[in-house]
């Protein structure tokens, strides 16, 4: 407790190591020895599951009723001490109010040097810059995009930045790696004993997914709730046997915020047919058959390629035993006309997907714990067919970047992405160009996800297949497609000259500000702090 | 058009929902050199690209003292150079030539009866758009100068078209674009008549005159082939059809505007399309009339794509070969409902090969078993089978447009 409890060391910015990607990395991660990335499949953990301390059911109320009357009282109870980490999770979205209720409950408390440890953060939390300069929040770790992309690209936050996949954060918990002091759990509805779901209430979400590590291995855990049931709260996502305290709210979010009321597809003719390759390459390439599986997300893209591949699924008469999401009415309407057996959904992005969550025990929540967990005993994003992915850019070599901008500055979090590329079939599928920055380079800003697990780049001016995908080659010159499958160098050569030339490399000062982390808990990249506000040339 | 020979000018767009485009401010000055000033949202990867454009131009305009603002966001060199040449000019800049390089090559002339199934509008002064227009494979793209461009902005987008067509690849579309009413359409020909363009459609024309004045100021700009597709928008236009089509030989295709046409009869324009029943069966008449193609409206509802393959199915069925899009999702429908059926094809090829079968004989009539065919339904077997050749349809015979190909 005492280690934890002191004050953070500063950045040692002297050692790095060139890892097995070639990429320069640091040692020294917020106080923490970090390995660097070995290679994919390479690095084998050993030891034991990091444990919660062990508690005993009479320190609990015999009634159930765990309930405190806010948030500042349940963190005080909780011992939150300064250098502490304080844990929350974006089911929420852009609508979450409570992960910076709770920080500025511990600065009333007058604590100091904490860790946010959110599994994705929004620019809703934009507050948590201020909370960073009185010091009362030392660095984050978990995505950083928009003001707070902003602040740790330019250097300002006083430790590293630690990027992780999902899956990733739930390794890191599980082993040791971040040690969780209190979790603080924002619940669409839960009862006085902790039990909680996503499922119901106004501020419902869907999946609570992203909070079950924190619930089962933090040494504390709040349940934030503004739909307060009497017990039981059923069904449960959040077992109110981990929880210490239930803490009732008017509001925990915005609800137009949270889900979206339809989600719309893109218009944008040149996306449409990115989309339709995509389809048609699945088609073309055989991997379109009964009981195949996907997972898309709910990206104009990816809702638009559900869009195709549901014809192409009626055209054949296959349907799919599951597909994941990211849910969304085009996934809801598949498992509605039978096209598919089930929704495995590990968020849940518009009303019509949370009402089927909520009603269809055939559309069920999954956390990273069973698709993407590097410490799991198997996961169901290996079991996927096809995976259809974004990003902001791709190298020659396959390689791909989705956290940082081509200018350097923190765009995005890694999300499930490094997790997916464990499916059978990892498409990125990308405008070949935006505004006038090409997507393909020659070498990706940072590194997020090793070249030899991305197998196609689908554009619009043409679909690059991974040479190392002879298979996948194979079955499109067997199936006679006519798709454009192109060399990614002649796609770039091509786009290159449309734009006016590859652009010049951003320049990036030596200092680190965050690490990009491997599925496996190794550094994979550093984000280096970007020289000058973006715009200013000339 | 009062501006002093020494003053500022505007040109571009520029606001939050503007991308791939950018707004120059340009103040001539006596001294001082060039001094430049680029804010642009690419600015750390492409601001050197920037400020090099920018300097050519100005070189090539001869303009040696100026004060140039640039606000970016992400637009390309062609047409970064025709916002500072249209800033330039409407401070006062005459002379010099800043065209930038061309890229695409002029490609050889079109054909007259090519397969005009679909033509895309892309409004002149939205570059961005037409930059993945040929991906989406339609017959023809129109670079649009008339309707879709505001009144102030008329010679500031054909500096953005002229540089397009120098150098954004079209991949096989026709290139066609759509120039104002007469007399500012002849200026309009005057910045891109030069540059390979294959078509250039007159709107609102009532008058074969009008057509005449066209050819000839094309003529005075190129030797290249470009041909002329009348846009019928009046009643009286109308009436006149068969003078228009006629008026001179490079009219290919003749056309009609529903928007203006149903507004200048007072009536409402209908998805069912009665009302302009007459007019466009006239178009059709005039058009075969004039040994030219008779090609249809546009359909205004892009979300409809029901009613879009509904519309373009009667419009086949009417005579027409093709018609307008004004976005790419309704190229396809287009292209499947000008495509002849399974049925009708077959019948055609079996008449087709009788036809052959007979010729070969040296037999003046062409029987189908024990059913003699009519000259007239032999020559819309013809049509019908080198429609079916041309779109592909039927595959071991030549791609569709290749003649076309060669603009690559």
């Amino acid at each position: 407790m005492a280690e934890r409890t002191r004050a953070r060391p500063a950045v040692d910015s002297g050692t790095f190591h060139l890892n097995a990607a070639g990429r320069r990395v640091p040692l020294d991660v917020n106080g923490r020895v970090s390995l660097p990335f070995e290679g994919v499949g390479m690095h084998r953990p050993v030891g034991a599951r990091h444990g919660a301390p062990i508690r005993s059911c009479s320190d609990y109320p015999a009634n159930g009723d765990k309930r405190v009357p806010d948030l500042r009282t349940a963190l005080e109870r909780c011992g939150l001490e300064d250098g502490m980490t304080i844990s929350s999770h974006h089911h929420l979205r852009n609508g979450d109010l409570v992960a910076v209720a709770a920080l500025q409950a511990a600065a009333e408390l007058g604590r100091r040097d904490l860790m946010w440890f959110p599994s994705a953060s929004f620019p809703c939390q934009e507050p948590v810059i201020d909370l960073m300069e009185r010091g009362v929040v030392h660095h984050i770790e978990g995505s950083m995009n928009g003001p707070l992309g902003a602040y740790c690209s330019h250097g300002r936050m006083r430790g590293l930045g630690v990027l992780r996949s999902h899956g990733g954060r739930w390794q890191a918990i599980q082993d040791g790696e971040v040690h969780v002091d209190v979790a603080v759990i924002a619940a669409p509805t839960a009862d006085p004993f902790g039990n909680a779901d996503g499922s119901h209430g106004p501020s419902a979400c869907g999946s609570l997914g992203f909070a079950l590590a924190d619930s089962i291995y933090a040494d504390h855990v709040i349940v934030v709730t503004d739909n307060l049931v009497e017990f039981p709260c059923v069904p449960w996502q959040i077992q109110g046997n981990n929880v210490d305290f239930v803490v009732e709210v008017d509001s925990i979010g915005d609800p137009a915020k949270i889900v979206s009321g339809t989600t719309q597809i893109t218009k944008s003719p040149d996306r449409l047919l990115i989309a339709e390759y995509v389809a048609r390459f699945l088609r073309d390439a055989g991997i379109v058959r009964d009981g195949f599986s996907f997972q898309a997300g709910a990206g104009g893209i990816a809702l638009a390629f559900v869009g195709y591949i549901r014809e192409i699924m009626r055209e054949q008469g296959v349907k799919a035993r599951f597909v994941r999401g990211g849910s969304t009415s085009y996934l809801v309407d598949l498992l509605n006309e039978g096209l598919t057996d089930y929704i495995l959904d590990g968020q849940t992005f518009d009303l019509a997907a949370v009402e089927s969550i909520a009603s269809n025990p055939r559309h069920v929540a999954t956390s990273p714990f069973t698709s993407y967990n590097w410490h799991g005993k198997g996961n169901f994003a290996s079991l996927v067919d096809a995976v259809v992915l974004g990003a902001t850019e791709v190298d020659v070599g396959f390689n791909a970047n989705v956290v940082t901008h081509s200018d350097g500055m923190l765009l995005h979090g890694i999300g499930g992405w490094q997790n997916c590329l464990a499916s059978g079939c990892t498409i990125l599928a990308l405008p070949a160009f935006r505004d006038r920055i090409p997507v393909i380079v020659d070498e990706v800003t940072t590194l997020t996800g090793p070249g030899e697990l991305i197998d196609v780049v689908a554009t619009e001016r043409g679909i690059a297949v991974n040479p190392r995908r002879t298979d996948l080659l194979d079955a499109l010159r067997a199936s006679g497609s006519d798709l454009p499958i192109r060399p990614i160098e002649e796609i770039k050569a091509e786009v290159e000259k449309l734009v006016g030339g590859p652009p010049r490399r951003p320049e990036l000062l030596d200092e680190p500000v965050a690490v990009v982390k491997w599925v496996d808990g190794t550094v994979l990249d550093t984000v280096w702090r970007v020289a000058e506000p973006p715009g200013a040339a000339g | 058009m009062n501006e002093p020979a020494r003053g500022r000018g505007v040109a571009g767009r520029m606001d939050a929902d503007v991308r791939s485009d950018l707004q120059v401010t340009a103040d001539l000055a006596e001294k001082g050199g060039l001094q430049l000033s680029v804010t642009s949202k690419v600015g750390s990867l492409y601001g050197d690209a920037i400020q090099s454009e920018v300097r050519r131009v100005a070189r090539a305009l001869g303009v040696q003292h100026a004060r140039i603002e640039v606000e970016d966001a992400g637009a390309i060199d062609p047409v970064i150079g025709a916002r500072v040449e249209a800033a330039l000019r409407a401070a006062g800049v005459t002379g010099g030539d800043a065209r930038p390089e061309r890229t695409v090559p002029h490609g050889e002339p079109t054909a007259r009866d090519r397969l005009r199934r679909s033509r895309l509008y892309l409004p002149g002064d939205q570059p961005k758009l037409s930059l993945n227009a040929g991906l989406h494979r339609p017959d023809g793209v129109i670079l649009d100068l008339e309707d879709s461009v505001h009144p102030a902005q008329k010679s500031a987008a054909r500096l953005v078209v002229r540089n397009l067509l120098r150098t954004v690849d079209f991949m096989g579309a026709e290139r066609m674009v759509r120039i104002n009413p007469l007399p500012l359409g002849l200026e309009d020909l005057d910045a891109v008549a030069g540059e390979s363009i294959d078509m250039v459609l007159i709107p609102k024309v009532e008058d074969p005159d009008t057509v005449r004045a066209v050819h000839e100021r094309i003529r005075e700009r190129t030797d290249r082939q470009v041909w002329l597709m009348p846009i019928l928008e009046t009643a009286l236009g109308i009436e006149r059809a068969l003078e228009i089509a006629s008026a001179v030989d490079s009219v290919a295709a003749l056309t009609i505007g529903l928007e203006d046409y149903t507004a200048d009869l007072g009536v409402a324009k209908t998805v069912e399309g009665g009302e302009s029943l007459y007019a466009r069966m006239r178009i059709v008449n005039a058009a075969r009339a004039a040994d030219c193609q008779p090609i249809d409206s546009v359909f205004g509802d892009v979300a409809d794509e029901e009613g879009l393959r509904s519309w373009a199915t009667r419009a086949r069925a009417l005579g027409f070969e093709g018609m307008g899009c004004v976005h790419p999702r309704q190229i396809r429908p287009i292209h499947e409902a000008f495509a002849p059926t399974p049925d009708q094809l077959e019948k055609a090829l079996r008449i087709v090969a009788a036809f052959e079968e007979a010729e070969a004989r040296g037999i003046g009539v062409v029987s189908l078993g024990s059913k003699m065919i009519d000259p007239p339904v032999v020559k819309r077997a013809l049509r019908t089978v080198s429609i079916a050749k041309r779109t592909g349809q039927l595959a071991d015979l030549p791609a569709p447009n290749q003649e076309a190909d060669s603009h690559g």
